[in-house]
């Protein structure tokens, strides 16, 4: 078979064809994925959610606050269990990384103190910003530990500005952030609390 | 030693015999500064100087004689100096394996992938600080407490490192506290890498260098007036943020740098005018670092960048032909 | 056993990495362990795979003047395929690759098949060019991945083999990409040469 001609209606014809085919596929295909997409996001998300919180059975309607004028807001994720109220896991963030942009989804109990936190997206180097997803999760350290505390009764600063917590070897910048990012998550679930527990 | 041969271009031939003998003078150079290491962290530099020294050499005399095939060329001297330098360039209570890494480092990666001595595009000792720099971030800037320091204290900042927190949190420099004074950084008494911290005793090395023509006055000069004026402008319109322009000149590794590596013979330019630019160009670096970037001191980046704009800045800047206008 | 040839000029003497080097963006950014590098090194040789047996099927119905074109939507379409399969069914994977999944459309390798083998040849030895480079790419990264991740981070698909005190961090960086590679190339070099 001799190849085609390149005359202006064969290339035509020839790009509006291939187009058109590789849409069809991909239309096909995202359809296809759509499902197994949003169930494999909800589970991560539900995944990060019972890391950091206590045992819940049912997690209520999803809220949207905003931090302070003209920031990005935080959503929320109450728990409960047996229709209670057990605790409440924020999805956080900062913005003063080493790297930029932190994403973390802290939890706070019932009493208000921090329950958990997970660390999801970030670009903090390896091996230095990167300790930070267990660097404050560790009970052995209690001067590096953030759980079971909270910003009223801590000061949640890094001990080298005069605050409570350790910074991570090497790293301050990234602790600052870190801390910053579980701040603003308290400080929101402080200024919404009366909105946010009048789920119950 | 004449003043055609430390201007020729690489790669260079020497006879061992002259190599051996610039190294030599490199090597008396340094003993001021390396003496006042030892009196200031003890054994520990002395333990450090002598195990960078000895990996550097015993990395060069391995891959040359079994990976290379090649006649070993250690007595040159030049893996001695690559070694001090190293040594000269990290804290002195850096663990053992760390600095026989950044030995391979400096020797294997910054060296004789190159082809070996007056191949290498970059200094061999700051390819190797910079590896450590890199990969041990916590070790490599665990600054140890030096005989003046208060008894309680377990670490220590380096005076760039508290100037950065200074500028990074927007603390006036008056309110900095624990910056020693001066003269203590002129003379050596503060904290950083072991052969960095008397900015004196460095510049006398550099002295005898310029005498016995070792080295040219271009790069060190032009470095240093560069960091000078540029941390002064900044001075001078904001005294509260930025600290006295003299104080970058004796703090960091700012005089080790300038004296004893932007100036080696391979890997900076070999015109007078061509140094001039290469140092403005690694000053301009430095206090860019030093000002707005993520590491208190940017000096040995500075001079690595550098080091790659060298065959350049030799194409443009010729010497002049003997006889031509 | 020509088609043999085809298939295993990919992993040495045609490696699209240590010796053709092309395709270095993913190369030098994702191999920071070894199952990323073998992710997206399988990701690439499926998008090659199915583009050069597409590409050689239509290769006379397209005129000289629009193939390129037509190369790269077809090139994109496997691509955004593979990139929804792999969000869909292997999210985790998808997380850490991220970036470069969408990338595989600009990698040189892809384009460069369709173009210097798939159009000039037919369906079954395009196909297995495909799979032999794909492959060939494959190897490269893993054992580029391997490397890093060993001396970077002390695992093997993330196995650990030794404590993370004594990590060389530089090699999980962007340069110790560049430096490990570069031993790789001077290492095939010395091999071929002998």
């Amino acid at each position: 078979m001799a190849k085609r001609e390149s005359s202006f209606i064969n290339m035509v014809l020839t790009l509006v064809l291939v187009t058109g085919i590789a849409a069809a596929v991909l239309g096909f295909v995202y359809d296809f994925t759509k499902g197994p997409i949003e169930v494999a996001k909800l589970k991560a998300q539900t995944e990060a959610i019972k890391t950091v919180l206590p045992e819940f059975d049912e997690l209520g309607e999803t809220m949207v606050f905003s931090p302070g004028e003209g920031q990005d807001s935080l959503e929320f994720f109450p728990a409960y269990k047996n229709g209670e109220l057990v605790g409440t896991a924020i999805k956080t963030y900062t913005k003063s990384g080493f790297s930029g942009f932190i994403s973390i989804m802290a939890g706070i109990d019932k009493d208000g103190n921090f329950s958990g936190y997970s660390v999801l997206e970030h670009a903090e180097t390896p091996g230095l910003g990167s300790k930070m997803s267990v660097w404050f999760n560790n009970p052995e350290k209690p001067n590096q530990y953030v759980i079971g505390k909270n910003p009223e009764t801590t000061n949640f600063t890094v001990s080298k500005d005069g605050g409570d917590i350790d910074a991570i070897t090497a790293s301050t910048i990234s602790s600052r952030a870190f801390l910053d990012a579980l701040k603003r998550a308290y400080s929101t679930y402080e200024n919404n609390k009366t909105t946010g527990d009048s789920g119950q | 030693m004449s003043k055609l041969l430390t201007v020729s271009p690489s790669p260079h031939v020497h006879s061992s015999e002259s190599t051996q003998k610039i190294m030599l003078r490199v090597v008396y150079a340094m003993i001021p500064a390396m003496i006042w290491g030892i009196y200031m962290f003890g054994l520990d530099a002395v333990r450090i100087g002598l195990l960078s020294v000895l990996s550097c050499l015993a990395v060069e005399f391995l891959i040359q004689k079994y990976i290379m095939k090649a006649k070993p060329s250690i007595t040159d001297g030049s893996a001695l100096i690559t070694g001090v330098l190293l040594a000269f360039n990290v804290p002195a209570s850096l663990p053992w394996w760390i600095i026989i890494i950044g030995a391979i480092a400096a020797m294997g990666v910054g060296k004789l992938s190159f082809g070996g001595l007056g191949s290498n595009v970059f200094n061999p000792a700051l390819v190797g600080r910079v590896f450590l720099l890199i990969s041990f971030p916590v070790q490599m800037t665990s600054w140890p407490v030096t005989r003046m320091m208060e008894v309680d204290a377990v670490s220590a900042a380096t005076p760039l490192a508290i100037i950065k927190e200074g500028i990074k949190n927007g603390i006036p420099v008056s309110q900095l506290q624990r910056l020693p004074n001066l003269s203590d950084m002129a003379i050596g008494f503060n904290h950083g890498s072991m052969g960095e911290i008397s900015a004196l005793l460095l510049v006398l090395g550099g002295l005898y260098m310029l005498w016995k023509k070792v080295i040219t006055w271009q790069t060190p000069v032009s470095i240093i007036l560069t960091v000078l004026v540029v941390s002064g402008i900044f001075w001078v319109v904001n005294p509260e943020m930025y600290v006295n322009p003299v104080y970058h000149i004796f703090t960091g590794g700012l005089m080790l740098g300038a004296i004893f590596m932007a100036t080696d013979m391979v890997t900076s330019p070999m015109t007078g005018k061509g140094q001039l630019i290469y140092g403005i160009g690694i000053g301009l670096i430095t206090i860019s670092i030093r000002m707005f970037g993520a590491y208190p001191e940017g000096i040995s980046f500075a001079i690595l960048i550098m080091n790659a704009f060298v065959p350049l800045i030799n194409m443009y800047i010729k010497p002049k032909r003997f006889g031509g206008q | 056993m020509n088609q043999w040839k085809n298939f295993t000029k990919g992993f040495i003497k045609e490696n699209p990495v240590f010796v053709l080097v092309l395709g270095m963006c993913p190369t030098l950014g994702v191999t920071s362990s070894a199952i990323n590098g073998l992710g997206m090194g399988l990701a690439t040789t499926f998008v090659l795979m199915m583009s050069n047996i597409v590409i050689s099927l239509v290769k006379n119905a397209i005129p000289e003047k629009v193939r390129i074109p037509s190369f790269i939507v077809i090139i994109a379409a496997f691509v955004t395929v593979v990139q929804l399969l792999m969000q869909a069914f292997v999210p985790a994977l998808y997380k850490s690759l991220g970036l470069f999944i969408p990338l595989i459309v600009v990698n040189c390798i892809v384009l460069g098949r369709a173009e210097a083998f798939a159009s000039k040849n037919n369906v079954g030895s395009s196909a297995i060019d495909g799979i032999g480079i794909g492959l060939g790419f494959t190897f490269a990264l893993v054992l580029l991945g391997s490397i890093r991740e060993i001396l970077g981070s002390g695992k093997l698909f993330n196995i650990t083999i030794y404590p993370e005190n004594y990590v060389t961090l530089v090699f999980v960086l962007a340069p110790g990409a560049f430096i490990v590679l570069g031993y790789l190339i001077a290492l095939i070099n010395r091999m071929k040469k002998n």
